[in-house]
């Protein structure tokens, strides 16, 4: 994937130290967030755009028209009441909805321009490179280190010794090495739930994905795991796209860069129906709705 | 005082005892019924091994039957025919019942999915000795001769329904998540089977297997007309014969599975219908060597699948 990029903007550059710093460039980045949002927002590079998106269960539409862009190293908090379509919208991402009997998806969902809706995409690759953290943590019965492991054996990384440093660096960046370090080879349920999470996460990372969607990832935990896992989702921005579906409204606002605010219309499909940055969506929407919601006059 | 708190203080005075007398009699009741439920269960064990216990020495289980009259002899060629026919039908009966499973538990209302919910339920419902006589017309016919083969084909028959429907229940219990987190890496519907879905329903698997191996390893009727019986059924000098002649391990194996075998309840009908004595004291003996036999096919795997649990939960 060739990354694209106007040459002078401070973000850009940033996009390309990434590739040759690594982990160095965590000052740098810190750095472009103190930078005025709004400057930086209309400089970064869309990661997904989705345009038109339609979904269906059977003969019932669930999803209507949706217009949705979600920007690099940008935290997207989707809100809105329940039953509203979020997690379909999010599930139609990495094609998660396939799953679904009689599901059906129209219209298109760019991934760095290229439309992973098309008929000769790889639904492997989608997945590798949009990663998923699900509403529960759901860490496979298996040791520690061996979730972990699972998604990059399945690219067929066999070698012991690639394999321990893929899943240090991936529970180092799920902030949960230190916890479990010297117990890799325990069972992933021996862990508490909020460390299951960050192990679902470590899980996620482990394949090198671009983008991470999170259902609701903080709905199961207690209020510190909770907090945790926000501040590792900041941590996160640096290196991916992050899409999040949240029910808490503190939470949207405490995490995230941009929110999309969905409702269902007459015909119960869900839509998008105002989408800005965080804050002027908490301060000054423009759609009486979404005043409404984030006030909690409803929902 | 409103109607309601009158109510509740007359309940207070009187309701009390009342209530603790209604306790006791329900719980003495249910205690009851509980030992009721027992009593058959160690009347049988307890009577097994008054009746069996007293016969069984060393040689019961390392020597062939001896001719009546003579003194001593044991089942070894039974104890070796169960194991046999019990490894045989596990492996005709296992992996194409938990493949089945897998196919109904994940395309349940499918045509083919319904269609095999409705056969096991079927198969389950055929009297055993109906499936014997299967067994006879499919293979024994043919083959020309009773076999350990044969049994073991009849009895997997007699395994399937159970293998597949437990397996099935337990992949359904399997959480959904679990399954969508393992596709959500990138990773193919049978890779998802063979390696999240399958080890977090195994216990439940395993148990499957030993109720339907038990119940295999208990059966007389199927293979009245497969295994046949055969008093001279000695893996051990098979084997020993089959390596001083230097013949090839599939050899071997043709030559254990490709004769008629005994097995434990086979023997333990036979001998309970003679009218002698010491063939009555074996069939007791008999019956207690297959009660041990099945229950430490039980015991080893229950460790097993405690340990395993252990395990898992950290």
């Amino acid at each position: 994937m060739p990354p694209k990029m106007d040459a002078n903007t401070i973000v850009e550059t940033d996009e390309a130290d990434k590739r040759e710093l690594g982990w160095n460039n965590r000052v740098i980045k810190t750095a472009v967030r103190t930078v005025d949002r709004t400057e930086v927002a209309r400089t970064v590079e869309k990661k997904i755009e989705v345009r038109d998106l339609s979904a269906y269960y059977g003969a019932f539409r669930a999803l209507a028209e949706i217009q949705l862009d979600a920007y690099s190293n940008k935290i997207t908090a989707i809100i809105g009441p329940s039953g509203c379509g979020k997690s379909t919208l999010l599930r139609s991402l990495n094609h998660m909805n396939d799953l679904t009997p009689n599901a059906r998806v129209e219209g298109r969902i760019l991934l760095d321009g290229e439309d992973i809706n098309a008929p000769n995409v790889d639904v492997v690759e989608v997945r590798r490179r949009i990663g998923m953290v699900f509403q529960r943590p759901n860490p496979f019965p298996k040791s520690i280190y061996d979730n972990v492991a699972y998604g990059p054996r399945l690219y067929g990384l066999r070698r012991a010794s690639d394999l321990n440093g893929l899943v240090e660096q991936a529970l180092r960046r799920a902030a949960l090495w230190d916890e479990v370090h010297d117990k890799l080879h325990q069972s992933g349920l021996s862990l508490s739930g909020g460390q299951q999470q960050r192990l679902c996460i470590a899980r996620a990372l482990a394949v090198e994905p671009e983008v991470i969607l999170m259902d609701e990832p903080a709905s199961a935990l207690d209020p510190i795991s909770t907090l945790r896992i926000e501040d590792l989702m900041h941590d996160l921005a640096k290196e991916y796209t992050i899409i999040i579906v949240t029910h808490n409204m503190q939470q949207a606002a405490r995490v995230s860069d941009f929110t999309a605010m969905m409702m269902i219309d007459d015909h119960r499909a869900g839509r998008l129906i105002e989408f800005d940055e965080t804050e002027v969506m908490f301060t000054n929407p423009k759609d009486k709705r979404t005043e409404d919601y984030v006030t909690g006059r409803f929902g | 005082m409103t109607r309601f708190q009158e109510l509740i203080a007359a309940n207070q005075a009187s309701g009390r005892a009342r209530r603790r007398a209604v306790n006791g009699v329900m719980l003495s009741l249910t205690g009851l019924a509980t030992l009721l439920a027992l009593v058959p269960l160690f009347w049988i064990i307890g009577y097994v091994i008054y009746k069996g216990g007293q016969y069984i020495n060393l040689a019961f289980f390392t020597q062939l039957p001896r001719p009546l009259g003579m003194e001593g002899g044991g089942v070894l060629n039974s104890i070796q025919g169960t194991l046999v026919i019990v490894i045989l039908s596990a492996l005709f009966a296992i992996p194409p019942g938990v493949l089945a499973a897998f196919y109904a538990a994940q395309h349940p209302n499918t045509p083919v999915g319904i269609g095999l919910r409705f056969a096991t339920d079927v198969v389950s419902g055929v009297p055993s000795i109906v499936i014997g006589l299967f067994a006879y017309a499919v293979i024994v016919k043919p083959m020309g001769h009773y076999s350990a083969l044969a049994g073991g084909v009849a009895t997997a028959i007699l395994m399937l329904p159970t293998v597949v429907r437990t397996t099935e229940e337990m992949l359904k219990l399997v959480p959904h998540s679990l399954r969508e987190g393992s596709l959500a890496l990138g990773a193919a519907e049978w890779k998802t089977s063979l390696s999240v879905l399958f080890p977090a329903a195994l216990n439940g698997i395993v148990t499957g297997f030993l109720l339907s191996i038990s119940r295999a390893a208990g059966e007389t009727a199927p293979l009245l007309f497969t295994a046949l019986g055969n008093d001279r059924y000695d893996v051990g000098l098979i084997v020993k014969g089959g390596v001083a002649q230097h013949q090839s391990i599939f050899q071997i194996i043709q030559r254990v599975v490709d004769q008629p075998a005994d097995s434990l309840p086979l023997t333990l009908w036979k001998y309970a219908q003679q009218p002698y004595p010491e063939r009555i004291q074996q069939s007791w003996a008999v019956a207690l060597v297959l009660m041990i036999l099945i229950l430490l096919i039980n015991i080893l795997s229950r460790l097993w699948v405690t340990s395993r649990m252990r395990r898992l939960r950290g």
